[in-house]
Parts: structure tokens; C-alpha cells; sequence
């Protein structure tokens, strides 16, 4: 009997379903969003129920019905690419520890050094922005590309010199896999420093600091020189100094790609875009003397897309100002030097563009394979480009006269008026020479003491300063990126002790000046 | 998983750590496709983090090698003097030297064992030093640079030798008067071009370097600026025709061209200068 029954009730609870899904099949759902369900879910469904109402996106294969819309799109208005749901490709990701301001050689030095430090795998999501994708205004690849140890700051010499050991070894630091070896073409001449009376006294004593610092400098006199170098004109030169090892010129571009290479393949993420503005918090703060300072914390980087004035935040712990030339105008977006007069927050970063212009010479009869990096007194330099007569030449512009730096336009009387009297002078078979081209690219140049800027700023809590080198940004990159990244890692320097290059001695206006800079 | 898949492929990873030792080599390498067992390598490297670390181990051991060869002696330096210490170094690169004024060479044997005689030779200077065909690099040199008296130095066919090398050879500069660079792979011009401090040079040895684009002209640019010295191995025209204008130089129109042309116009007569 209660067999019977229960026979009775199947049947019934059959006929119940079937009607159900009868209901189902006449309503408005479309059949084939069941069948996506149970496709995704196996051989059967776990849910008990139906779906309550239409669900477009759990269900439905979304993809498809874009594609069909942009088929449409494309059917009624052929041969236009617009689409409302249109994704830019090349966004950054949403998220990243530590943001580069700047794609330079010094932002992804930066870059490789933070992911060579870090102790885990992925420890750090690295992301640097650059704003030109072919570089073709940045300051790396524009310069004569030379490396020298010849300065008078020990912080200066001992820098460079970490960074002809690095590149000494760059196969050891930047070789990549199944990747051609990394030929930077660097020319061992050296540089040659010329002093006239005024400069002997200091040259010597930077001589002094140079070899306790360890560099292979040698002083020559006049006739010394003569014999070294029988085609230069010596009058007026009283003393001469000649870098031995270590000093000469490179390829720009190569290590800037080197270190490019390496750091996307040890996971550095890259973003073409540039960087228009900062979302912070501010908090203010009292000093022991009873002023209000006010502590900024960045926390998000607007980064927008080349072309186009769409824009992503990037939340990020910490941002690296590496942006060169660029770098006052980026610290002045997150609020840097708009405080109230008087006060640290009113100090803005004192880096600006300066324009420089380098001249290619063809000179057949001119100096040969011994030709070092010239530096004459009166600013003027030249060093050898190649093997067929080739020679780039360029000085700095006194400082009333300073070119505009709206373009990138070489200003050809330049050379007529300032360059060549003093170039012919040093060097007679430059007496008949022919300009063949010319650049110009800029300087990141520190108006406050010419040198560059290492460090923290004291109000912007997780703003990382590397820029302000004034010329010397490229040869000092390899070891400049290695201190940064033990700042930011290790919170000091662990190798060079650079803390004379902070952020302080601008705030306190103690410059760091460098003398007989070029 | 990853690692056991590693032991059974034994030879995928050796080809895979030759890849990493891909050191430079000559100019453009020739464009092959690759083998399955390197592309099985380079997938598993991609793939597999412990690959990878194996591969990073391997090429670290090599250079820690390379290290531990050309340390600085000056350990026996401070107790038997720089001339005992250069010449235990040379025989432990198993390389060849002569001291001054004697007519026989100290060298290695075939099984790298060599007499320790050199050791009476405290005070005299090693003359001619032969480190042809050893590992010899940047910092290994260090150990020579007590020997002031060093007249010729054979560097034949080193692999480790490179432009800075040569221009570290500065050291040298009051006395060298032979230096043999056939067969180093590594050697640009950048490097020759600091060559032109070694004032006392009289022979100079350039014969089969790969990297050396044309080389014919580089040797007429090193007579220039050393004019006492031979230099051997390199003909005028090796270079010259085929790939001029890779180095700077410009075409044969073109120089022509330039010679014709008188537009190089008169620079300031010096006495215009204010200076």
C-alpha cells in the first residue's frame, strides 16, 4: 500500500517538474544560457533552483555579445574605429609598491637595483612611467655620454668610479638569458682637463682629492703635454690633468637598454604614459620651534595615456622621482615648495631644464686615436666620435645667456661665435673643420649647486629624489641607482655613504658645489 | 614535480646553462635556427624557478672561478716580496716568465706542477711574462703591477682579456716594450685606442681579433700615435673595402666628395680671440 503510494507521488512530482520546465522553456529566457551553465558546471548543475531573474553577466557569455555589438558598430558606421566600450591598451596595473617617475637610465637603474635587493621572489611590484616611448627628448640618450672621475667631491668620484666597475662587469649584472651580451663600445681615452693660471692652484687640489679617493689621475706640465699630445696649441696652459683608467665614452643608448632589458626580466612592470598629477594626504605637523609644517603622504599617482586625456590612478607606498630635466615640474605636482613663504614648504626642487647644444665636426686632419675627452678652461670640450675624422664638440652657455627651453632648436651662431674661436685656439688643425649636425638635449640642471639630489624629502614622506645631476646623471646611473635602492630597501646606504648629496643641505642652504664643474 | 622532471632531463640543462655562458663571441652570430634541446632549455628555464636558480648557480660558479684565479696574492706579497708573488701567480695561471738578466724560462709542465726555484729569486724583476691561452682578466693584473721592469708581455689568445684590460696596461707605460693580443676575442677599438700611452711599445701584436672592425685602418690610426712601434698581424687594406662605412668612414664618393668640395670655410684667425 505505501508502496503504492509513494509510486502514485513520483509520477505526480514528474509530471510537476516537467510542466515546471515547460513554464520555463515559454518564458523569456534564452535557452542557451542554460546550457552555458551547465557547461561551465560539468555534467550537472549544482544549484537547487532557477535563476531568479536574467542575470547578464553571471551567466551570459559576455565576450560574445561585445563582439556582436562591435560587428554592428562596424556595419553602421564602416571605416571609424570608435567604440563605446573601448579599453586602452598599455594601462599600468591599479597597484604597485614602488612607482618610477621617469624611463631614463637613472629610473631604471633604480628599477633593476630595487629587484636585484629584494629578498623574495616578487618581493617588490616595481612600475616605472616614461612619457616618451622613443625617447626622443630624454637626456640620456641626447648626451655625449662620457664618463669621468675627475671632480672635486669625493661623494662625485667615488660614485663614478662604482659605476666603471659596474660597467666593468656589466655581462656579470645585466645579461639576460638567451639574449645577446651586452656591448656598451666604450673608448678608454680618457679625459684631459686643461688649467690656466687661475684654475692650477684648484686643479691640483682636486688632484689630491682624486688619487686619496683612488682614481688613476696623472698631472702633466705644458711640455709633458706637448710630447703627449703634439697636436694640441699649450700656451696659456699652465697645468694639465689626464685621466689614466676608467675615464672615456660610451654608447647612451646601449645601457639605457641593458637596463631596461634586465629589469622587465626580472619582472619590472613598464607604462608609457605620463605622470599629471598626485593624490595626497596632508597632515600638519609642529615643530620643536613652534612652526606649523604640513606632512604630505602620496598615495595615489594619476598616470595618463599618451594620446588621449584618459588617466589611471596607480595607489603606490612609495614614488621615485627620476624624472631628469622634468623633476621640478613633477615635485610641484605633489605640492612641493607651495607652502607659506618663509617656511621649508615654500623651498621648491631646484632642477630645471637647461638646453645644450652638441656640434658634429668633420675634420680630416684633426686629433687621432689618442684624442681624449678635452675640457679647456674656457668650458669648451670635444672628444672623437668614430674613426673617420669625426669629432662632437659643445660648451655651457654663460648663465644671462642661457638658450630657451621650449624646443629642442640648435642655435648654429652658438658654435660660429663662442665655440669655434676657442676650439681653433686649443686645437690649430680645428682652424678648417665643417659642422655636419648638430642636437640639442637638456640638462637636469640643479640651479642650487649643480649636483645631484639622493634621498627622501623631509615633507613628502614617501617621495624619493634622483635627479639634479646637471650633466653627470648617465655616468653616475649604475652606482646612483644602487644607493637609492639601499635607501628605500635597507633605509640607508649600505655601499657609498651619499647622505652629503641628501635633500638637507638644500633645505639648511649648504651648497655642495662642485668646483671646476662642466 | 619541477625538480624531478629536472634530473630526468639532465642534458636539457646543460644546454641551457650553455646558453647562459654565450660569452662574447664574434661578431654577428649566425642567424640558426634553434635546436629543439636549446628551445626544451630556454622552456623549462621560462617555466621553472628551480631551473632558473640552477642556471643562475652555474653561471655564479663560473665567474666565482674566474674570481678565486685572479685574486690578489697579497698574502705572498707581505711575506716573500711582489717578484715571488708575481711569478707564483703566473705559474698558478700556468703561464711562462723569465726573470731579468737569465736565459731560461720558468714554466708549468704538462700536468700544471712546476719547481719552486723562483723562490731564490727574490730581489731580481721578472722581464718577459708569456700568459698566452689563460684565464688571466682585469684583476688578475694587479699581481704584475710591481713589475716596473716588464718588457714584453704575451697575452695570446686570452679569452678573459678585454678593452679593460688594455686600458689598465697604463701601469706599464715606462717599460713595456712587446705586447702580443692575437686571438682575444674581446678586444675593440676602444680598447687599442689607450694603447697609445705604452710610449715605449715597439711591437704590437693584432693579428686575428673578431671584434675588431676593420682593422686596417685602426692599425694606421696606431702607427700615427705610435710611430716607433711595428705592428704585426694586420694588413693596410684588412677591413677597408667591404665594410667601411660600419667604423665612421665614410664612402669612397663621399671622401671624395668632401676633398673637392672647398667649402671648408677659414675658422677666426687667433688673433681675433679676446682671450
Amino acid at each position: 500500500m505505501v508502496i503504492v503510494f509513494n509510486k502514485t507521488m513520483m509520477t505526480a512530482w514528474r509530471l510537476v517538474a516537467r510542466a515546471c520546465s515547460a513554464i520555463n522553456r515559454r518564458s523569456s529566457v534564452p535557452s542557451h544560457v542554460y546550457c552555458t551553465s551547465v557547461a561551465l558546471s560539468g555534467s550537472r548543475s549544482f544549484s537547487t533552483g532557477t535563476a531568479v531573474r536574467k542575470d547578464f553577466f553571471k551567466g551570459a557569455d559576455v565576450e560574445s555579445y561585445v563582439k556582436d555589438f562591435r560587428e554592428k558598430a562596424r556595419a553602421i558606421n564602416p571605416g571609424s574605429d570608435w567604440h563605446p566600450l573601448h579599453l586602452t591598451p598599455g594601462l599600468p596595473p591599479e597597484r604597485t609598491d614602488i612607482l618610477i617617475v621617469g624611463g631614463g637610465v637613472v629610473g631604471w637603474s633604480i628599477a633593476y637595483w630595487l629587484k636585484k635587493k629584494e629578498r623574495i621572489r616578487d618581493g617588490v611590484r616595481v612600475l616605472v612611467v616614461e612619457k616618451d616611448p622613443t625617447y626622443s627628448q630624454a637626456s640620456t640618450v641626447l648626451s655625449a655620454g662620457g664618463i669621468r672621475q675627475q671632480f672635486s667631491m669625493p661623494e662625485n668620484i667615488h660614485l663614478s668610479m662604482a659605476s666603471a666597475d659596474f660597467m666593468r662587469n656589466i655581462n656579470e649584472h645585466l645579461s639576460v638569458l638567451n639574449e645577446d651580451p651586452v656591448d656598451l663600445q666604450f673608448n678608454h681615452s680618457g679625459y684631459l682637463f686643461l688649467a690656466s693660471e687661475n684654475g692650477a692652484e684648484i686643479m691640483e687640489e682636486n688632484y689630491r682629492i682624486q688619487r686619496s679617493a683612488g682614481a688613476k689621475v696623472t698631472l702633466l706640465s705644458p711640455t709633458q703635454l706637448k710630447e703627449k699630445f703634439p697636436w694640441m696649441n699649450t700656451e696659456e696652459v699652465v697645468l694639465a690633468s689626464y685621466g689614466l683608467e676608467n675615464e672615456g665614452w660610451f654608447d647612451p643608448w646601449t645601457l639605457l637598454n641593458a637596463f631596461r632589458r634586465k629589469a622587465m626580466s626580472m619582472g619590472v612592470f613598464q607604462c608609457f604614459g605620463e605622470v599629471t598629477g598626485f593624490k595626497y594626504r596632508t597632515h600638519s605637523m609642529m615643530t620643536e620651534d613652534g612652526d606649523l609644517v604640513d606632512l604630505t603622504r602620496i598615495r595615489y599617482v594619476n598616470v595618463r595615456m599618451p594620446n588621449s586625456l584618459e588617466y589611471q590612478p596607480v595607489e603606490c607606498a612609495i614614488v621615485v622621482n627620476a624624472a631628469g630635466a622634468n623633476a621640478g615640474e613633477v615635485a610641484k605636482l605633489a605640492g612641493i615648495g607651495s607652502g607659506p613663504q618663509d617656511t621649508i614648504g615654500a623651498i621648491p626642487v631646484p632642477v630645471e631644464p637647461r638646453k645644450r647644444f652638441i656640434y658634429v665636426l668633420h675634420c680630416p686632419d684633426g686629433p687621432g686615436l689618442d684624442a681624449p675627452f678635452v675640457i679647456d678652461y674656457s668650458g669648451v670640450y670635444f672628444r672623437r666620435e668614430g674613426l673617420g675624422g669625426n669629432y662632437i664638440t659643445g660648451m655651457s652657455p654663460e648663465e644671462e645667456e642661457e638658450p630657451a627651453t621650449t624646443d629642442l632648436e640648435v642655435d648654429h651662431e652658438f658654435f660660429q661665435e663662442k665655440i669655434w674661436p676657442h676650439l681653433a685656439n686649443r686645437v690649430p688643425a680645428f682652424e678648417k673643420l665643417k659642422v655636419t649636425s648638430a642636437w640639442a638635449g637638456y640638462y637636469d640642471y640643479n640651479t642650487f649647486d649643480q649636483n645631484g639630489i639622493l634621498g627622501l624629502h623631509p615633507l613628502v614622506n614617501n617621495m624619493y629624489f634622483a635627479t639634479g645631476f646637471s650633466g653627470h646623471g648617465l655616468q653616475q646611473s649604475p652606482a646612483a641607482g644602487r644607493a637609492l635602492a639601499e635607501l628605500i630597501l635597507d633605509g640607508g646606504f649600505r655601499t657609498l655613504d651619499l647622505s652629503a648629496l641628501g635633500f638637507q643641505r638644500i633645505l639648511s642652504n649648504r651648497p655642495a658645489l662642485e668646483r671646476n664643474i662642466v | 614535480m619541477a625538480l624531478l622532471m629536472l634530473m630526468k632531463s639532465q642534458g636539457c640543462v646543460r644546454s641551457c646553462v650553455t646558453i647562459t655562458s654565450r660569452n662574447l663571441s664574434s661578431a654577428p652570430a649566425p642567424l640558426a635556427p634553434p635546436k629543439l634541446n636549446s628551445k626544451l632549455a630556454l622552456f623549462l628555464y621560462q617555466r621553472f624557478h628551480d631551473v632558473e636558480q640552477m642556471v643562475s648557480w652555474s653561471s655564479w660558479l663560473k665567474r666565482w672561478t674566474l674570481r678565486r684565479k685572479n685574486v690578489y696574492y697579497g698574502y705572498t706579497q707581505m711575506h716573500y716580496g711582489d717578484n715571488v708573488a708575481a711569478a707564483y701567480y703566473i705559474l698558478c695561471m700556468k703561464g711562462r716568465f723569465r726573470f731579468a738578466g737569465q736565459s731560461d724560462w720558468f714554466q708549468t709542465n704538462y700536468r700544471g706542477k712546476f719547481s719552486w726555484d723562483f723562490m731564490n729569486f727574490r730581489d731580481v724583476p721578472i722581464e718577459e711574462v708569456d700568459m698566452s691561452g689563460t684565464l688571466i682578466n682585469y684583476s688578475g693584473l694587479d699581481n704584475l703591477e710591481s713589475q716596473q721592469g716588464l718588457r714584453s708581455l704575451s697575452l695570446r689568445g686570452c679569452p678573459e682579456v678585454d678593452d679593460w684590460f688594455l686600458s689598465h696596461l697604463h701601469i706599464f707605460q715606462d717599460s713595456l716594450e712587446e705586447l702580443d693580443l692575437s686571438h682575444c676575442s674581446q678586444i675593440t677599438v676602444g680598447g687599442l685606442a689607450s694603447l697609445h700611452r705604452l710610449r715605449k711599445l715597439r711591437r704590437l701584436g693584432l693579428s686575428s681579433l673578431p671584434r675588431l672592425q676593420s682593422p686596417g685602418l685602426v692599425r694606421i690610426l696606431l702607427e700615427e700615435v705610435l710611430p716607433h712601434c711595428h705592428i704585426s698581424g694586420v694588413e693596410y687594406s684588412q677591413g677597408l673595402d667591404e665594410t667601411g662605412t660600419d667604423t665612421g668612414l665614410q664612402t669612397e664618393t663621399e671622401i671624395n666628395q668632401l676633398t673637392e668640395d672647398h667649402t671648408y670655410t677659414q675658422g677666426p684667425h687667433r688673433q681675433t680671440l679676446t682671450r
